[in-house]
């Protein structure tokens, strides 16, 4: 017994400094449950993964999340030569965390190197549209496009950082996750992947930056798997800033004193989807008169005001408002009628109701909420709740007619990024129009952004007029931090601590 | 004993072979991994190029048997999320977990001996009711709620021991107690009941009639002699601590082999998951084995059964 005891108090012999928390130490506590497997941007697929990033690597240009407008960040200017061609000139007297000067060189390697499929990027379609990246100058370097795509910019202010080429010629992505080099306000101290990681302020960073200059010292990350231990380290002090805190909880941390509690809005939308092309058959939803029913049966309004709450908002268009050739004009929109609803349905050949199947992956209180609205006017839904990899599975074979689901659009503000995928032929096409097909694929490749906006209008037109989607509502992310922290969260759902500082 | 022994390590062998197997086709089961593991916001073409890139198009039984030959020699596959090798992964965190097994399992023993013997020493008096009654109510409850009330007393209102992480010895205190709770009753009645057959053998009466006291009585001879059982027990409690700490690891966020295990379900990671069931299944059936064999070995009558 007593040689068990001395090797217990040896293996818990685990000293290890105070844990250093908040203010006094200039140190933000950061926790989230998500766990990034691998800190090169390029081989994680974690929103988290992106947080980090725009911590340590600066991309060409970055999006002010304000004002959308895209500012100067390692590039000086940039310019359209034609659409297939994108010209940049580089900023001067920037150096990566390792000493080593920021070059053309560095941009064009990191860009050829995603491009190749060989070196299997994760998402390839954040880097499938470059054909090639060639120096033409040691500060300037022109970017060649496969096909026209307008969105190129979205795509190098939010998911493209630029690496220091000796440096990941040499170590690869496993050598930069474990040791991560970038140009940013932050350096990396450490960083075991799903873990933690610790960031040091880099106080040589560029004073020019769109960014800012960081003002926080050191920031701490740790991965935690379970909200309420979030939330008790947070009351304790031990922890400074968490998010994604669902809505109850929210509300119960607004009355803790030393609490900040924000809610933001998100760029994701929630929707419910029809099956318009038949493809699960012949089902009551094919018909244009029951999906506009279903459309009067929901009250949005009320849904936004007592289950969502915060910022969100009633959406009319199947898009995201900041999203570029997103808008609501001349979108049919539909009033919460369930009288009308009824009405519609006894036209339609369905005077006492029928069954259908729903499909969902999340809040599914706000399934069941839809499902009574629908119970309301006789239509009685059976709610099929499942794993996202599951359900999306079902949506590809097409053998769900009715759903609620959401889209985040990976943050691009870009309409390309949401139309492009829901109705233009792919599996999760449910609406089958070649018309509508033919606005989206011109809107997607067209440079001139006028032209680019005259057809997602008229796609979102079509959508709305034959309610294809019918689209819910905006989605809110709730931030808690300590009292003594400024933090503005923003609705790309990227927090930027760069811009944090202490009260 | 030969025999005997021979027989148990093959019957754990089998065990293993089939745990594995059973493991592997389950998880393939659970849907369509390659979407799984391309992520939500995948294209059906990114997804097609992940099953292609992981093999996962090939038949069942070629995966298994391709799983089952690197296994044997070491290499436990790499990790689909992190890309990292997932016998390394493993021995990273296992320090943790065995620090929190062999915590939990001496929580519970501190606590169920003392209770025991005492209980021995007062049958179904009132101390021996409360000690069954306090046991009997703790394997009732949850553990996540159990261990949310610690947290919320000892972490958040007393601010005695920190909430999560593995920052020092006292981080694995609140977990230790939450997971070795629920050893506790087991190791109380077998303590109680080995005590009180010992303390009516003539050996210990001969003892007293010699004039020892009774904390000599009770310590040197009779618990010496009760404990053997308790042993043998402890050693399969232990190897359900190490498997059964997924819940306590993930809510005080101890970044151990259960945490690992949890995320890599959700994830779909299944290298990790296989890799975890076969380790902890392992280290069960060791921990078992060496428990039937002490045991066997301490009493003969074991063997021949």
């Amino acid at each position: 017994m007593r040689g068990k005891l001395a090797w217990a108090a040896v293996a818990l012999g685990l000293i290890a400094p105070a844990a250093q928390a908040g203010k006094p130490d200039d140190t933000l506590n950061l926790a989230w449950s998500a766990q990034i497997e691998n800190y090169d941007q390029y081989f994680n697929t974690v929103r988290e993964g992106i947080v980090f990033a725009r911590e340590i690597w600066d991309n060409l240009v970055d999006r002010d999340p304000r004002t959308g407008e895209y500012k100067p960040l390692l590039a000086k200017s940039y310019r359209w030569v034609d659409p297939l061609t994108l010209d940049f000139a580089l900023r001067q007297g920037i150096s990566f965390h390792d000493g080593t000067p920021f070059t053309a060189t560095d941009v064009a390697y990191t860009l050829n190197w995603l491009a190749d499929p060989a070196n299997k990027v994760i998402t390839q379609q954040n880097v499938s549209w470059i054909k090639s990246v060639e120096e033409t100058g040691p500060f300037a370097v022109r970017i060649h496009l496969k096909a026209p795509f307008p969105a190129a910019l979205e795509y190098l202010a939010d998911i493209l950082p630029i690496y220091p080429h000796d440096y990941y010629a040499k170590v690869g992505p496993q050598g930069m996750s474990r040791h991560p080099v970038g140009t940013g306000p932050y350096k990396v101290a450490a960083a075991e992947p799903g873990k933690s990681f610790t960031l040091l302020r880099n106080d040589a960073y560029f004073k020019e930056s769109p960014k800012g200059r960081p003002a926080i010292g050191r920031i701490v990350q740790r991965s935690i798997a379970e909200m309420p231990t979030q939330i008790a380290e947070l009351m304790t002090g031990s922890i400074d800033w968490i998010w994604q805190v669902p809505a109850d909880q929210a509300e119960k941390l607004r009355q803790v004193p030393g609490v900040t509690v924000k809610s933001a809005e998100t760029m994701r939308i929630g929707y419910v989807g029809f099956d318009a092309a038949g493809r699960s058959g012949a089902t009551p939803v094919k018909d244009r008169r029951v999906r506009e029913a279903i459309a009067h049966a929901i009250d949005r309004a009320a849904m936004v005001k007592n289950l969502v709450g915060g910022d969100s908002r009633v959406l009319d268009a199947a898009c995201f408002p900041s999203q570029f050739g997103c808008t609501d004009e001349g979108v049919k929109r539909y009033a919460y009628d369930p009288a009308l609803a009824k009405t519609l349905l006894a036209e339609a050949g369905y005077p006492n109701g029928f069954d259908i199947d729903i499909y969902a992956y999340r809040e599914r209180p706000w399934a069941e909420a839809i499902i009574g609205y629908l119970r309301a006017v006789g239509i009685r839904a059976k709610l099929t709740y499942l794993q996202y990899a599951a359900l999306r599975d079902k949506n590809w074979a097409g053998t769900t007619p009715l759903f609620y689901m959401t889209w985040g659009s990976n943050s691009i503000n870009d309409v390309s990024a949401i139309l492009g995928n829901f109705f233009t032929g792919s599996p999760d096409d449910f609406a089958r129009d070649a018309q509508l097909k033919s606005w989206i694929e011109t809107g997607d490749t067209a440079i001139d952004p006028a032209v680019r906006k005259a057809n997602y209008r008229q796609a979102l037109q079509r959508i709305a007029e034959e309610i294809y989607w019918l689209p819910m509502f905006s989605y809110v992310a709730n931030y808690a931090f300590s009292a003594d922290l400024d933090f503005s969260p923003d609705a790309d759902e990227v927090p930027r601590f760069y811009a944090a500082h202490w009260k | 004993m030969l025999a005997f022994a021979l027989k148990r390590l093959a019957l754990a062998l089998l065990v293993a072979l089939t745990v594995s197997i059973v493991s592997f086709s389950l998880l393939r089961l659970s849907g369509d991994l390659a979407q799984a593991l391309a992520g939500p916001s995948a294209t059906a073409a990114d997804v097609e190029a992940v099953r292609k890139a992981y093999g996962l198009d090939q038949p069942l039984w070629v995966q298994y048997l391709a799983w089952a030959r690197q296994a044997l020699h070491g290499d436990l596959g790499t990790s689909f999320f992190f890309k990292e090798p997932v016998a390394a992964m493993i021995a990273a965190r296992l320090p943790v977990t065995m620090t929190l097994g062999v915590s939990a399992l001496l929580f519970a023993l501190l606590v169920a001996l003392p209770l025991g013997i005492l209980a021995a020493l007062k049958p179904n008096s009132w101390v021996d009711r409360l000690a069954l009654t306090l046991s009997v109510v703790g394997q009732a409850l949850p553990s996540f709620w159990f261990a949310l009330m610690l947290m919320i007393l000892f972490g958040l209102k007393l601010r005695w021991l920190p909430i999560s992480g593995t920052a020092s010895w006292k981080s694995f205190v609140m977990p230790a107690i939450a997971l070795g709770y629920y050893g506790m009753p087991t190791f109380m009645r077998l303590t109680r009941a080995g005590m009180m057959e010992v303390l009516a053998s003539d050996y210990i009466r001969t003892a007293r009639a010699k004039g020892l006291r009774a904390p000599a009585i009770l310590l040197k001879h009779a618990l010496r002699n009760a404990i053997v059982p308790v042993v043998a027990v402890a050693a399969v409690q232990l190897g359900f601590f190490l498997g059964g700490s997924i819940v306590i690891e993930s809510v005080f966020a101890l970044h151990g082999v259960g945490y690992l295990g949890w995320e890599s379900i959700s994830r779909a990671d299944f290298p990790v998951v296989q890799a975890i069931v076969l380790v902890l299944a392992l280290f069960y059936i060791v921990l078992t084995l060496l428990a039937d064999l002490l045991n066997a070995f301490l009493d003969p009558r074991i063997r021949v059964g």
